[in-house]
């Protein structure tokens, strides 16, 4: 008659055993969604590196990484943008550790789907809607060959939030003194005219779909879906196309003035081969860790990530870092500690 | 011909629950009431721990904005300057236009599979428009995108520019997606669910009141509409519910077809955006906490809208005919 009870004690007790002993250590992480597939790739091919680590990383944005490692309720967290001061003052002795890169592109959909060439102003004014028409004389004069028709430039952009928008907006706030004024950078901004698409593949429907469109998507993106893309003229007057080279250049053109905590914007970068649009994405780790085992764990992947790991992002379509870069995180994986004492040196 | 036999006529429509008021009640019953007592102020906690959680999370924006966060149409995160009426605009307006399309087509259907319909054809009808509502919504979406959008900017925009354009809700660009866009995406998504519910409403009505209608003389409509809707009456108000429910909450359809624009415009060419959709596309890169505030702010009037809208609604119905069947105290 009580069976059910007994059930339900029995499996209440099989609840409370202890797990079976695997002794592997888990390390939570959680933020940015643009890096996932090179995370989760780095996470398998590290298993076979430290059986000893298991990592489980929830791809849940980057404002929630940052909010959910200032809380300490992950052992890492990842963003897309670097943390703002204050943000930064409220986390403590945060590490922004740059892990790969990726690139930002312009895609549109007009007859024949002509290589376009964009400066950054006439970018600025598209999206500000101030440039509403394709044979516009300031896109003519920079395509004078295009055949370029008399028709609205129906603007797109990304409804969700997204670091795909900050390092679009940021760049159009570098070269245009009205967009800093009037919109500004962030993951959502007040766009002055436009449609919104869901993520990547909203922008990249809507602009397919709409003859006349203009949108920007992440380089993987446009370059899996072959969207045509436009080359944009970057600081030494280059028009460059984006690629996986073009982006990676971008890194080393910022390498020479790069700052202590890598906290940087790499939109409209020095270097010839630069393309103007790229940006880092970031791990975020505490300098000082709280357990010796995580901390270790924690160091050691992230070494192995800017090292060996920096060969798996281009088949995944990220930008590799350029070696500069990775001997100046070198010095600041090194400042890592426990209690004072620092890892790195404890482990190679 | 055929007066329509007892097609289930399965008890849908609930007598009231005889209290247990016996004073020698068993102890199992006691323990009954308990139980089920208990249950029901669980139900009543969560609801009302929703609400203090969400008014508790928005507070800062509460206090930052005031009653002003319901009126102004600025909505500019970098900036820290937010305003929720575009979204409330477009919900509204966007469930109102779905309503519109769906409730006369629902309930035409539902009568036809009732009352009209040859046997043999119902229930392959009624199976096929239960699949429709088993539809997941992202997959409406997608159909908006492809089918829907471009035959809206292609065909039907124009042509009701061209002709109805002096009427502001037919003016401006067409860009397929918008309002209009959304309201039909909805009307379709809710069709089912009203469809079905009133179907089940309709074949509870006892075959007796259609007899008695039929023989009084009254034609099929007649008998109808006297003696199985007014009959069905609340039954059906409660299906229409359902759906207008469904419309104001629902998400990730309308976010892919509105055009996730936060203005409020008179034409149904433009593009608009809805509380849901607002706050399933900024949540997750929300940083400041202001931001965070705002968009639970939104969800809670997005709560609040819902309740009143059925309320309303309720209230209308009361109001045209009288306490509806069913209605008790």
């Amino acid at each position: 008659m009580h069976r059910w009870l007994i059930g339900l004690g029995l499996f209440l007790a099989v609840g409370w055993l202890p797990q079976p002993a695997g002794a592997q250590l888990l390390m939570n992480g959680a933020g940015a969604t643009f890096p996932y597939p090179i995370y989760s790739k780095w996470f398998e091919e590290y298993t076979k590196v430290d059986p000893s680590v298991r990592f489980n990383y929830q791809s849940i944005g980057s404002g929630g990484g940052i909010r959910q490692i200032t809380e300490r309720t992950v052992d890492f967290g990842a963003t897309d943008g670097p943390m703002t001061d204050a943000q930064l003052q409220k986390a403590g002795d945060l590490l922004h550790i740059p892990t790969v890169l990726g690139a930002v592109v312009a895609t549109y959909n007009l007859p024949g789907n002509p290589a376009l060439k964009f400066t950054g102003d006439v970018l600025a004014d598209i999206f500000l809607g101030k440039i509403t028409k394709w044979n516009d004389d300031r896109i003519k004069a920079l395509n004078p060959s295009a055949n370029l028709p008399a028709q609205p430039i129906v603007v797109v952009h990304r409804s969700d939030g997204s670091g795909t928008t900050y390092i679009f907006v940021d760049y159009l706030s570098k070269i245009s003194g009205e967009w800093e004024q009037k919109v500004g950078r962030g993951t959502s901004v007040n766009w002055p005219v436009g449609l919104g698409g869901k993520g990547n593949e909203g922008v990249a429907g809507q602009v397919k779909n709409a003859p006349g469109s203009f949108g920007y998507v992440e380089l993987a993106y446009a370059i899996t879906n072959k969207l045509p893309v436009a080359s944009i003229r970057n600081q030494a007057g280059k028009f460059v196309e984006p690629t996986i080279e073009s982006t990676t250049a971008a890194a080393a053109g910022a390498a020479s003035n790069m700052p202590a905590d890598f906290r940087v914007s790499l939109t409209n970068p020095q270097g010839a081969e630069a393309y103007p649009i790229a940006s880092f994405t970031w791990l975020l780790v505490y300098r000082d860790q709280q357990s010796q085992e995580k901390g270790v764990a924690l160091a050691k992947f992230l070494w192995w990530a800017i090292h060996d790991g920096q060969k798996y992002p281009s088949s995944l379509l990220y930008a590799p870092l350029p070696a500069p870069v990775v001997k100046q995180i070198e010095v600041a994986l090194k400042k890592m500690t426990v209690g004072g004492k620092p890892l790195i040196a404890a482990t190679q | 011909m055929a007066s329509t036999p007892g097609v289930g006529t399965a008890g849908r429509l609930s007598s009231p629950p005889r209290a247990i008021s016996s004073p020698r009640v068993a102890r199992g019953d006691r323990l009954f009431a308990l139980v089920v007592k208990s249950a029901v102020w669980f139900v009543v906690a969560l609801a009302v721990g929703l609400v203090a959680a969400l008014a508790w999370e928005s507070s800062g924006a509460m206090r930052a904005f005031g009653a002003r966060f319901l009126v102004t149409t600025t909505w500019d995160p970098v900036a820290g300057e937010f305003g929720a009426l575009p979204f409330i605009y477009g919900t509204l307006v966007s469930s109102a236009l779905a309503m519109l399309i769906a409730v006369p087509l629902s309930l035409g259907a539902a009568i036809y599979l009732a009352e009209i319909a040859p046997f043999w054809i119902r229930p392959p009808i009624a199976f096929l428009i239960e699949m429709l509502a088993a539809v997941p919504s992202v997959v409406y979406g997608l159909w908006g995108i492809f089918v829907l959008i471009p035959w809206l900017r292609d065909w039907v925009q124009p042509f009701l520019g061209a002709r109805l354009g002096f009427l502001p809700l037919f003016q401006g660009p067409s860009y397929g997606v918008g309002m209009m866009a959304a309201g039909l995406i909805l009307a379709i998504m809710v069709i089912p669910y009203i469809t079905s519910v009133s179907r089940e409403v309709l074949l509870a009505v006892p075959n007796t009141q259609r007899e008695a209608a039929l023989g009084l003389g009254a034609t099929r409509w007649e008998a109808t509409r006297v003696a199985v809707l007014r009959y069905g009456r609340s039954g059906l108000i409660g299906a229409v519910l359902l759906g207008l429910g469904r419309a104001l909450g629902e998400t990730m359809a309308v976010t892919m077809v509105i055009g996730n624009r936060p203005e409020v415009a008179a034409s149904l060419f433009a593009p608009g955006y809805t509380m849901a959709s607002v706050i399933a596309n900024e949540f997750t890169e929300a940083t400041s906490d202001l931001y965070v505030s705002a968009l639970v702010e939104i969800g809670l009037i997005l709560l609040l809208v819902t309740v009143v809208v059925n309320a309303l609604a309720r209230l209308l119905v009361w109001s045209v005919g009288g306490p509806a069947r069913g209605a008790r105290h």
